[in-house]
């Protein structure tokens, strides 16, 4: 194993790499695309035996993948934001031949307006696409989760494609200490594309895929199968992380749980700004605090059972989503609410909105969020929702509402 | 933990610069992170990179909000707002700026409580803007007191790997003779502590209330205003037009410049709005006389007598 100094995209890349990917279709998008650039002059320099294919659309890219992965072929490809929106019709799609592959999505905030930097819409909006969900909050993570996203794809009785996420910017182009796995013991953790898995298209056995099914009944049948299979996933992804353990010693599973064994107050969060909620747990612990975190490193399945375990008899949960869901509000704070409900010793949950758009959030943001979570727990009264976002920044926005001529100059210089 | 904050353009090595020092620090045995920040736009455009670097492993991330040590590539940034360059400065923080003008009238004009160290543009080897990069990072490695010569020269080494063999030589030595430059001084960077939680300034949230009208969408309804955004400062190249050669053709300059920015007077001649420019030179190749000279903006603005 080696030490380098790599991005997440470079990460991204090393995984492919490692995992020996035989066919990549790709369509370029910030901030993506450093990946394929490097796989591309792998492949072009004869380091990697693939085939690369830039194809017209994430539309098409997607479709090429399902098809390569069902005809016997390891397949990875790559995408980000309105990429993944774009795709999203033959992300369902594939999912359903279900065509074992690995998508990298570099999470980037979703038009209009529209912006490069990151969070977390974009990948959630593949949600109930019966994709596997693997979220990395390290450079380390992002290739580590390579070679464990196409185990757990490839897994008998999964069978899904599987999207390991990385935030654009505070992962994609941020170089960190990476242990580089060495390729002979990739091998060893990942063996050849099961040979008896695909459908093997010959001239002589043809084979219809994804077959139209009307009939409710006949529907119903493929449909649940694969809610199943995601669910499998997840004790398979357990199954997976601890022989990925035996061999390169980096311990992972459904949940990294970060001081929270004797936690009165837990943080909620997922993705690359999870470990400035550590270093801010660092911070109120040597203040006297029992603060710690929980990060959902698998999102689909979701890990609920184990949530519950690790949350219970807390005395209030910070959940803070890096995402909205209009008309409702934060995506993980409703699916821990729903995860919740019913158990006796249940914690109280407070929703914060942060991180829209790679909105920054700063220490003192979290500090103040323990206050309020703490406050609330003596009150019992769950907070309202809360937008991290500052009375300057509103001041910043009517200044350039002004300019916009949006509203009056009157009205800009009076808030 | 180190906190060093670049400030730069595009095409000024900043991005190259904080690699080399993530990999100094790298091939010293701290743990690193080094990120560029961007947006969406062209050479010349403020940048930022961020480089932390830490016995123990880095939970911080993306922008740095107070930093240890600013590094200002090029002082014609200082007043871009967008730059934003003295954000989070503190009395411990050293500026460390890229500029001919001497330290003390920046100190003055910055009202800088701490220390300030000029690097002169006009210095040998630091004839190219993406030498500047270079000659801040040797200054910092230096600065930093505990990153050897050998280790920054390994860390060249490494990072310039993409560059043919001469612009490697040459970018190696400007960056180590500023470290050797740096031997004289006393000034020294110092690692900072993790924000305290017992004392902390509260952030002011505020309820985003509901709102109607126009303003709620995304859109400008103002006419022009892209004139505010001064977009001249990104220019690294400027394009001069020759009036004597100029034929007054069917003004093919100001049809394809991309930005608008050149219009063509009363009698018929193009100027060009050096306020907007961004020194694409599109013009310069377009012009079927040859009349449009592209100037290094440096020495562009040193022969018109400007100061920027």
């Amino acid at each position: 194993m080696q030490r380098e100094l790599l991005t997440g995209n470079g990460a991204a890349a090393w995984g492919a790499r490692l995992a020996r990917i035989e066919y990549l279709p790709a369509f370029p998008i910030t901030p993506q695309t450093e990946i394929i650039e490097n796989l591309s002059q792998w492949i072009d320099g004869g380091e990697m035996d693939c085939r690369m294919v830039t194809m017209d659309s994430e539309h098409s890219m997607i479709t090429a993948a399902g098809a390569a992965a069902v005809t016997g072929v390891r397949t990875c490809t790559a995408t980000s934001s309105q990429g993944l929106l774009h795709g999203m019709e033959m992300l369902y799609t594939v999912a359903g031949w279900r065509a074992p592959f690995v998508l990298i999505n570099v999470s980037r905030g979703l038009a209009a307006p529209i912006t490069l930097e990151p969070d977390h819409n974009d990948i959630l909006a593949a949600r109930d696409s019966s994709c596997v969900q693997l979220h990395c909050s390290t450079c380390q993570e992002v290739v580590d989760h390579m070679l464990i996203a196409f185990r757990l794809a490839e897994s008998e009785g999964v069978r899904l494609p599987v999207i390991v996420n990385l935030d654009g910017f505070y992962l994609s182009f941020t170089r960190e200490v990476v242990q580089l796995p060495d390729s002979r013991t990739a091998d060893a953790f990942l063996p050849p594309y099961p040979s008896d898995f695909s459908l093997r298209f010959r001239p002589h056995e043809p084979v219809s895929a994804g077959v139209a099914v009307l009939g409710g009944s006949t529907y119903s049948y493929f449909r649940y199968q694969a809610h199943l299979a995601s669910l499998h996933a997840l004790p398979q992804y357990e199954k997976i992380c601890l022989d990925f353990a035996d061999l390169f010693g980096r311990q992972y599973g459904p949940l990294e749980e970060y001081q929270n064994k004797d936690a009165e107050y837990v943080f909620i969060m997922i993705g690359s700004y999870a470990t400035k909620a550590k270093q801010a747990v660092d911070s109120l612990r040597e203040a006297g605090w029992k603060i710690g975190l929980v990060r959902p490193r698998i999102l689909r399945p979701y890990p609920e059972a184990h949530l519950c375990k690790a949350l219970q008899g807390k005395k209030g949960v910070a959940v803070i989503d890096q995402n909205i869901s209009m008309g409702k509000g934060g995506i993980l704070y409703t699916e821990l609410r729903s995860a919740l409900y019913g158990h006796p010793d249940a914690p109280l949950l407070a929703s914060f909105i942060g991180g829209l758009g790679g909105r920054d959030i700063k220490e003192e943001e979290f500090f103040e969020m323990a206050s309020v979570l703490k406050q609330a727990s003596a009150d019992g009264t769950p907070p309202p929702p809360r937008l991290l976002y500052t009375e300057e920044e509103m001041r910043e926005m009517r200044a350039l509402q002004t300019i916009a001529g949006a509203i009056p100059v009157a009205q800009g210089d009076s808030r | 933990m180190y906190r060093i904050r670049f400030h730069g353009r595009g095409g000024q090595g900043v991005k190259t610069a904080s690699r080399i020092l993530g990999r100094a620090f790298f091939n010293q045995g701290y743990a690193v992170q080094d990120a560029p920040r961007y947006g969406a736009e062209r050479r010349g455009a403020p940048i930022f990179a961020y480089v932390r670097a830490s016995r123990t492993p880095i939970y911080e991330r993306g922008i740095i909000q107070r930093p240890d040590c600013v590094v200002v590539v090029d002082d014609t940034l200082m007043p871009v707002p967008a730059a934003a360059i003295l954000q989070g400065c503190e009395k411990r923080t050293l500026v460390l700026l890229v500029s001919d003008l001497p330290a003390e009238q920046w100190i003055q004009r910055l009202h800088i409580q701490g220390n300030l160290i000029c690097l002169p543009k006009a210095g040998e080897g630091r004839e190219s803007p993406f030498l500047w990069g270079m000659a801040c990072v040797g200054a910092v490695a230096r600065l930093l007191g505990v990153l050897s010569r050998e280790v920054l020269s390994d860390a060249l080494r490494q990072e310039l790997v993409t560059l043919d063999k001469a612009a490697a030589e040459q970018s190696s030595n400007t960056a180590l003779d500023s470290f050797d430059e740096m031997k004289a001084t006393q000034i020294q960077i110092k690692e900072s502590s993790v924000a305290a939680a017992a004392t902390y300034p509260p952030p002011h949230w505020v309820d985003m209330a509901m709102e109607q009208g126009p303003h709620t969408a995304p859109a400008i309804y103002a006419a022009a205003t892209s004139e505010k955004l001064a977009t001249g400062l990104w220019r690294t190249q400027r394009p001069v037009i020759d009036h004597t050669i100029c034929n007054r053709c069917w003004w093919l300059c100001s049809t394809f410049c991309p930005e608008g920015a050149i219009h063509v007077d009363s009698k018929g001649f193009p100027q060009i709005d050096y306020a907007h420019c961004k020194g694409c030179l599109v013009c310069v190749g377009q012009c079927p006389t040859h009349a449009i000279q592209a100037l290094a903006e440096q020495e562009a603005s040193r022969l018109s007598g400007e100061e920027r």
